[in-house]
């Protein structure tokens, strides 16, 4: 099979040194910062930046993985082309495991609560429901089932990227075979690892409360958060003079119908239910994560969700000519990438506080103790926050182009190729 | 009606650039049709009948080519655009009639007392906006939906029970693996003589001459 765009510029070439330099500055001395400003080393809020910045990194490349797997699943010709690039963003698993050290080293030197309150055994003891809890959350299974996730998604992204990497050279058919066979027993190992995940390192911030939903939740932050972000890269790509033939307008309308479908239609969807339930049975166990969240700083931002991360992307994104023009698709989606960011900050950032609303006697006393200041909702936004996130969405830039650089952009002797370089939606 | 079999008109199809002219014509001709072999010849077809001028024509084949509307320069479909505000109606429907039933209270002319359902459900405010999205929800995708399948059988001017190009026996094939471009009369560019000669010049296997 010949690629049919031959005058295709599919290797990276200044703009992959550079782009990895930027990266690598960015995030290394965001990190740096990040470090530095902390000053006391270890505080709260130096951990809380560290894991929100970990999370939003992370949440990107999981999105790459499942994105990539589906593909195989579905053995799709259109999106064979921009299969690299999502290849490339995933591979990221394959160190990011790295970055989460630090978080381990601190549950296992027994500082974990000030991320875990699960890690505090006096407080775990003192109540009856968390006391049940132990047997799940405890160092010694926590890091198991952590270091089990990081090596399935490192995994997972080195079979399929290394597979269809190969394949460019030897062009063998069975490669796309076996990426196929494997599809299937991928995508549920990557549910279940991700569900578990964002179990186990965000919901169990606060140990007391749960939600069956929130696995999902976590699956459609980290598809907002690929979605937007390869629209961003493929028009840095684009714009930059490479793949005119391989990343084509249909594939930019395709992305954009898929962030409207997952980022924002689905996120909205999972977002409500996991709210209306907890909000109709009005139970505290259940409600007071929410508390904070409509409390104080956290009332704004969660309206700035609602109507940023669903209402005005909705009906942005619901026409077909704003898909269609790349410098329209790519401006709605670093906002995109924005709401994300301020996704994950709401879902990891707020504080329950619980021996106030276990005295508040009602909704409005909690209102003027939030305004008043004396309610800790855990609003406290910093620079920290801010080198962090930048920190390691450097690093992700630095590794996607150190990945993308090693090889063609677009797998250049796959036999869908020619699909996905004719298709035309209609 | 000749009354021709589709055996016949294979065997018509193999003696190309014949003009058949239907013996019981009467004196009004419908249009013209010119019956293509492959996606690309209709579409070539297509995009040379606009170019001369025409408006009324239409392709009539046997499954979606693609870049054929663009070819004819069919413009894009108004659709979404009455889809969008069909959908609106039904999100403004649902939270009117949750409203309404829910809380209303009003007197007409201080006669008649009018009152909603003002049931408390586990101590929550009447006008409850989460208990209210599922209705909003739903009804905003049912009215939509009604209103995409209305509109576009209405847009395609469907259903139709009768057209002339399903009439006649020699263009059978359209249903199958041939491919038909049709130029109506009532074109202003239409005259019998200069459109059957733009059709010739196309290549097609068989020009038809279509009766109301």
């Amino acid at each position: 099979m010949t690629h049919e765009g031959q005058s295709d510029t599919l290797r990276l070439g200044g703009l992959g040194s550079s782009a990895m330099a930027i990266g690598a500055i960015v995030g290394l001395g965001g990190m740096a910062a990040t470090i530095g400003l902390d000053g006391v080393g270890g505080s709260a809020g130096f951990w809380k930046s560290y894991l929100l910045a970990y999370m939003i990194a992370l949440a990107i490349c999981q999105g790459a993985l499942f994105f990539v797997i589906l593909q195989h699943i579905t053995k799709s010709g259109w999106s064979v082309t921009i299969r690299r690039p999502a290849e490339a963003i995933a591979a990221n698993l394959q160190w990011m495991w790295l970055l989460f050290v630090p978080i381990l080293v601190l549950v296992w030197t027994g500082k974990g609560a000030v991320l875990f309150e699960w890690c505090n055994t006096e407080y775990m003891h003192g109540d009856h429901v968390l006391e049940g809890k132990l047997g799940y959350l405890n160092p010694t299974f926590w890091s198991i089932r952590s270091i089990v996730y990081l090596g399935v998604w490192a995994l997972l992204a080195k079979f399929y990227r290394s597979q269809s990497v190969a394949q460019d050279a030897d062009g063998d058919v069975r490669r796309t075979l076996r990426m196929q066979w494997w599809a299937p027993i991928g995508i549920i190992l990557y549910a279940l690892t991700q569900t578990f995940a964002s179990i186990d390192w965000v919901m169990a911030m606060q140990p007391k409360w749960f939600s069956t939903m929130f696995g999902v939740y976590w699956f459609t932050v980290s598809c907002t958060g690929f979605f937007a972000g390869i629209i961003v890269l493929l028009a840095v790509l684009r714009g930059c003079g490479y793949g005119a033939g391989s990343f084509t307008v249909e594939h930019f309308h395709d992305l954009g119908k898929l962030l409207f479908a997952f980022g924002v239609v689905f996120w909205a969807y999972i977002g409500y239910s996991q709210y209306m339930l907890i909000w109709y049975a009005n139970i505290p166990i259940e409600t007071e994560w929410f508390v904070p969240r409509q409390l104080g700083a956290w009332f704004w931002v969660s309206w700035i969700l609602i109507l940023g991360h669903f209402a005005l992307p909705f009906v942005l994104l619901i026409t077909r000519w704003t898909k269609r023009f790349r410098n329209i698709l790519v401006l709605i989606a670093l906002w995109m990438v924005a709401m994300f960011i301020v996704d994950v900050y709401w879902l990891v950032m707020p504080v329950v506080p619980e021996a106030a609303l276990a005295e508040a006697s009602s909704w409005e006393q909690l209102q003027s103790e939030a305004a008043a200041g004396t309610l800790l909702l855990g609003w406290n936004p910093s620079i920290l926050n801010l080198t962090a996130v930048l920190g390691s969405l450097g690093l992700v830039v630095c590794g996607t182009f150190f990945f993308l650089r090693q090889a063609s952009l677009a797998p250049t002797s796959d036999p869908r190729l020619s699909e996905a370089v004719a298709f035309e939606n209609f | 009606m000749n009354g021709s079999t589709p055996g016949t008109a294979t065997q018509a199809a193999t003696s190309p650039d014949t003009v058949m002219v239907d013996s019981h014509s009467k004196a009004e001709v419908w249009g013209l049709a010119a019956q293509f072999s492959t996606p690309a010849g209709i579409s070539e077809a297509a995009k040379k009948v606009r170019e001369a001028g025409y408006r009324w024509f239409d392709c009539h084949v046997p499954f979606p080519v693609h870049g054929l509307d663009k070819a004819m320069g069919v413009p894009y479909t108004v659709l979404p655009v009455i889809v969008f505000f069909g959908g609106l109606t039904g999100l403004c429907l649902a939270i009117f009639l949750q409203v309404f039933t829910n809380s209303l209270e009003v007197d007409i002319w201080a006669i008649v007392s009018v009152v909603g359902y003002q049931f408390e459900v586990s101590g929550k405010p009447l006008i409850s906006t989460p208990a209210f999205v599922p209705v909003a929800f739903e009804l905003t995708v049912l009215l939509a939906a009604l209103t995409c399948v209305s509109f576009m059988l209405f847009l395609n001017k469907l259903p139709c029970l009768y057209h002339p190009v399903l009439k006649s026996p020699k263009l059978k094939r359209i249903t199958d693996d041939r491919f038909v471009l049709v130029i109506e009369a009532r074109d202003p560019e239409f005259a019998r003589s200069t459109t059957e000669a733009l059709l010739e010049s196309l290549g097609p296997e068989r020009i038809v001459e279509l009766e109301p």
